[in-house]
């Protein structure tokens, strides 16, 4: 194995890279919200999942397998040179938790987004971040034609615990989708028993 | 060896995704490394050596600058497995430098959250 010499002067400094994953239903939003808030168009890229045949195929002795591609979104928000955010929308089909837990591994905390017409297609998700520990909101998704409910009908339907945040939004607007992120984060400084400095009046 | 038309037929049964990502990684479908999707990946080098694989030829010129690997694989169209095996060769050899994030358990202090929300408001 030839070592070759680095051609960069001195190690330069690498960011930062936190994450920040979106979760919900199948069609809740989560790519409009990743892209909403992102630098540019939200990217994809993918996860071979091989599983493994029942038995041998006799004819080529290799033992037959299966895969699945599992497709994924994130977009990138840099806020400084040491620092960047990465947003992960999760699989849409919940039952890919081999993606979900490399997803998860690392991640800051969770947006679980709700759609009120369809509310139970968000339980997995919920389930998933209370069993894993990993600190999550629900934002619920205003769609145009869906019936407003009061943020504690959400929160009792969904059987939230009481200090989970629960808020709502529009996961087509950056302002929106940014506020969001920003309860989240606030929420796990809580958690960890942190505090926000005061920030300045007039924003 | 396999005959030749039980290669066919595997190719045939997963044709698209599948094929590609073995033509790339020579075969080795398995990575050393699981890094981190998030994981930050810069060459170490202006440019890629002669004699590495075409794929790991583009990733060296991608990550000129620091780039998660989520986005090299983008960037790449290939799947996240296929990347972590170009990567073995490529950190072996001491080409691509990889900075694993942050466990959330133990990230410093309060500067990193202030950063991003401050970060966030600023867009
Ligand atoms: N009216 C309205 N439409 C929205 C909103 N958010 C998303 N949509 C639309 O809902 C559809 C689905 O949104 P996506 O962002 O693709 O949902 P997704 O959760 O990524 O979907 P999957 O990845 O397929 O599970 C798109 O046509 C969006 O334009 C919203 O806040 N209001
Ligand atoms: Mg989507």
């Amino acid at each position: 194995m030839d070592y070759v010499h680095s051609d960069r002067e001195g190690q330069m400094p690498l960011p930062t890279a936190v994450k920040i994953l979106v979760a919900g239903g199948f069609g809740v939003g989560k790519t409009t919200m990743v892209g909403a808030v992102s630098e540019s168009k939200p990217l994809q890229t993918e996860e071979v999942l091989t599983e493994r045949g029942i038995g041998i195929d006799n004819t080529s002795g290799v033992e037959a397998k299966s895969t699945t591609t599992v497709a994924m979104d994130f977009g990138r928000i840099t806020v400084s040179d040491d620092l960047v955010l990465y947003l992960f929308g999760t699989p849409g089909q919940d039952r890919f938790w081999f993606v979900w837990d490399e997803l998860s591994f690392g991640a800051l905390g969770a947006v679980v987004l709700a759609d009120t017409r369809r509310l139970a297609d968000c339980f997995p998700s919920i389930d998933y971040f209370e069993r894993r520990g990993l600190p999550f909101v629900v934002a619920v998704n205003c769609f145009d034609n869906a019936r407003r409910y009061g943020l504690e009908e959400v929160r009792r339907a969904l059987d939230l615990d009481p200090d989970v945040p629960v808020m709502l939004c529009d996961a087509r607007k950056r302002q929106s989708s940014k506020e969001v992120l920003i309860g989240l984060l606030e929420h796990v400084m809580k958690g960890r028993g942190l505090t926000r400095t005061p920030q300045p009046v007039g924003h | 060896m396999t005959k030749p038309d039980a290669d066919q037929r595997w190719i045939d049964e997963d044709a698209g995704p599948v094929v590609r990502p073995y033509a790339v990684t020579g075969g080795r479908a398995k990575a050393k490394n699981y890094f981190n999707v998030v994981a930050i990946l810069i060459a170490t080098r202006s440019a890629p050596p002669a004699d590495v694989a075409p794929e790991q030829a583009k990733l060296i010129m991608l990550c000129q600058r620091p780039l998660a690997l989520a986005e090299c694989a983008a960037h790449l169209g290939l799947p996240l497995g296929t990347v972590r095996v170009l990567l073995d060769g490529l950190i072996d050899r001491g080409l691509v430098r990889v900075n694993e994030p942050h466990q959330a358990a133990n990230l410093p202090d309060d500067s990193v959250f202030e950063a991003l929300i401050n970060g966030l408001r600023a867009l």
